[in-house]
């Protein structure tokens, strides 16, 4: 056996828990699983089935942790996992999932799949079995410092055009400030209106804010690649910019991974609760727009609707914020068949879209987010992820769609009360 | 005499082995589980692990409106087969009768009429059941020794147990013999197959929800 194999079975074995060894001992393969998942729905084929893309895991449970699995090895008759069998179900396991968690809803025993393959991913990364593409970003993202390369002096050009857009001083470093604001790298690179956005309606709503110079960046390339040392090191920039500004809050930027890897398994990940508290951007939007503080004076009469980011939802709860926001500017929006927590994903997320092998069944898959708009008939998408919104903006190229995406918060910029021109109230 | 001497074993000592071995198993199976722990979140919850799990374990015993054809299928031939199976065993007067004298509880049966209809209907969604494992692509794809291994161990208590009530194919004491034999066989693989789902289901069902409730995700 080679020592990155023998890595790989110690990873996998440490990682079975209490949970996981339930969900396996509970699993009777009926195999509802597979019509939650879109790369199952959209291929038909049966290898894509949430819960088979955790065989080799499954196997290395029975045979270590169960009375029938030693019984079984004992006498010869079971199989060992070998490393032929991890380099096959490499592309399973990261091409064509993409943590979205709609198998984990509705499994009948009541498995959380997707918690499952967060761990399985652990051990492809111990046994070396992980994409070029996740592993160019996650290099990229612990030595430069984002994945897509983005550094200060992006930021700091990005800052400067903003300002000069809107009139208004973008904080950087500001101690003491309420909020630290975290972006993501398509944000700051393909996206950087959001800077704009933030800017405009955090002076109408008198939010006391910043950026950090040595902790802007969200994107966690270590939480979708499976490796907990990577994502430890990557939200621990983050804690550290956060307790150098003294901030009370930490605003997760619109990027799903972000949020989960900053709001669910940031404290987790450097092994201790964190001295903020975490809010999602369009949390708090919402919160804003309760207590009166985000107002808005027009609206857009486009026929549109919200693609919900399965970490956002499904697996991080923010379901009702951006109808809310949605409907105070939006008057013909729109629900797509099954929104919110039963939402279909754009296909990108968990780490595909980094993932460039994986490319061809990506955009294959699309076509269960195209019978969703297919449905609607809008002329524009809203979304609060911005790896959705390329993953959307690719998927409808690829189909021919013309649909807009934009995101939510920039929407929600757009309508600001008393700012028609670059400078809010 | 002989037919008579196994009866007196399996429905004495056999089944005592049966029901030790079963409660035992099932008990250090659920401990074994539940002692490989988990990290307790760090992070700052936004609702109650316990209401989450709770919801959980009882709305996952629902039947979703959000299955495809196979789906409804799985689901609807296996609430029969559990239902018929559980009406049977619970609700058969000779069952009472023996849990009567082992437990001192009883209540009352179902004619015979309901309980001949929940074992045949049941019979009849396990084999459609195993017919769909053969033909369908995913389930085939998926199932291992085990899978039908555990149907046959369920199987055979149903089929011997009707048969015994109709008298078919054997001698009553032959029948009863087989019957009780077949499950002895159930109570004592279930604790180390994937049988033991009668309870980590519940388990696997409180940790999903308990995730979700710790999120305040009501789901």
């Amino acid at each position: 056996m080679t020592t990155s194999l023998q890595n790989g079975i110690n990873t996998l074995l440490a990682q079975i828990d209490a949970p996981t060894a339930s969900f396996f001992s509970s699993c009777v393969h009926c195999g509802l699983c597979a019509d939650a998942c879109l790369f199952y729905t959209e291929t038909g084929d049966p290898k894509y089935t949430p819960i088979h893309k955790l065989e080799p895991m499954r196997r290395l449970w029975q045979q270590e942790y169960t009375f029938w699995g030693k019984l079984m090895k004992g006498i010869g008759l079971s199989k060992p996992v070998t490393d032929e069998e991890l380099a096959e179900w490499e592309p399973l396991v990261y091409d064509s999932c993409t943590l979205c968690g709609r198998c984990s809803l509705v499994c009948p025993v009541g498995n959380d799949i997707v918690y499952m393959v967060r761990k399985m991913r652990e051990g492809m990364v111990a046994s070396g079995h992980a994409p070029e593409g996740l592993k160019g970003a996650t290099q990229r993202a612990i030595e430069l410092g984002s994945p897509m390369g983005v550094n200060l002096n992006t930021l700091k050009a990005q800052i400067k055009h903003a300002e000069k857009e809107t009139g208004l001083t973008v904080p950087l470093d500001v101690e003491g400030a309420d909020y630290m604001m975290v972006l993501s790298s398509a944000e700051v690179a393909d996206y950087p209106e959001i800077i704009g956005a933030v800017t405009r309606i955090f002076k109408q709503a008198n939010v006391s804010w910043t950026l950090a110079s040595d902790g802007f960046e969200g994107t966690n390339s270590g939480i979708q690649i499976g490796s907990s040392d990577l994502a430890a090191e990557l939200v621990g920039r983050i804690v550290r910019a956060a307790k150098r500004l003294k901030v009370k809050y930490v605003i997760s930027p619109e990027c799903g991974h972000a949020f989960t890897a900053l709001r669910w398994e940031g404290p987790n990940l450097i092994g201790r609760p964190f001295p903020f508290k975490v809010i999602h951007i369009i949390e708090l939007l919402d919160q804003l727009r309760s207590e009166g503080r985000l107002k808005t004076d027009s609206k857009d009469d486009t026929r549109m609707t919200f693609h919900d980011p399965c970490q956002m939802v499904r697996r991080g709860g923010v379901i009702e914020q951006p109808r809310k926001l949605m409907n105070m500017v939006a008057p013909n929006f729109v629900e797509m068949p099954e929104p919110g927590v039963q939402n279909w994903c754009c296909g990108g997320g968990g780490g595909v879209s980094a993932n460039h092998r994986a490319e061809p069944l990506r955009n294959q898959v699309f076509s269960r987010k195209k019978a969703q708009l297919d449905a609607v008939n809008v002329k524009t998408i809203v979304t609060s992820c911005s790896n959705c919104r390329s993953m959307l903006l690719d998927g409808l190229e690829n189909h021919h769609m013309d649909i807009e995406v934009i995101g939510l918060t920039e929407l929600m910029a757009e309508h600001l009360a008393e700012d028609k021109k670059g400078s809010a109230a | 005499m002989v037919t008579q001497e196994i009866l007196l074993w399996v429905r004495g000592t056999g089944l005592q082995i049966a029901v030790a071995v079963f409660v035992i198993g099932m008990v250090f199976r659920m401990l074994h589980i539940r002692m490989l722990g988990r990290k307790k979140s760090l992070a700052q919850a936004r609702g109650s692990e316990w209401s989450g799990g709770l919801r959980t374990i009882w709305k996952r015993s629902l039947v979703s409106t959000r299955l495809s054809a196979r789906g409804y299928f799985t689901v609807i031939a296996g609430f029969i087969f559990h239902i018929g199976f559980f009406v049977t065993l619970l609700f058969l007067s000779q069952h009472i009768d023996l849990i009567r004298a082992v437990l001192g509880l009883h209540w009352p049966a179902m004619p015979r009429g309901v309980i001949d209809m929940a074992a045949v209907l049941s019979i009849a969604a396990m084999v459609a059941l195993l017919v769909h494992r053969f033909v369908d692509p995913v389930k085939r794809l998926l199932s291992d020794f085990q899978d039908y291994l555990t149907w046959l161990l369920s199987f055979l208590p149903l089929l011997s147990g009707f048969m015994l009530l109709r008298e078919i194919g054997f001698e009553y004491i032959t029948l009863l013999t087989l019957h009780i034999a077949s499950v002895e066989l159930l109570l004592i693989v279930a604790p180390f197959t994937k049988l033991a789902h009668m309870f980590t289901t519940f388990m696997a069902r409180w940790y999903n929800g308990a995730v979700n409730g710790f999120k305040g995700i009501n789901i």
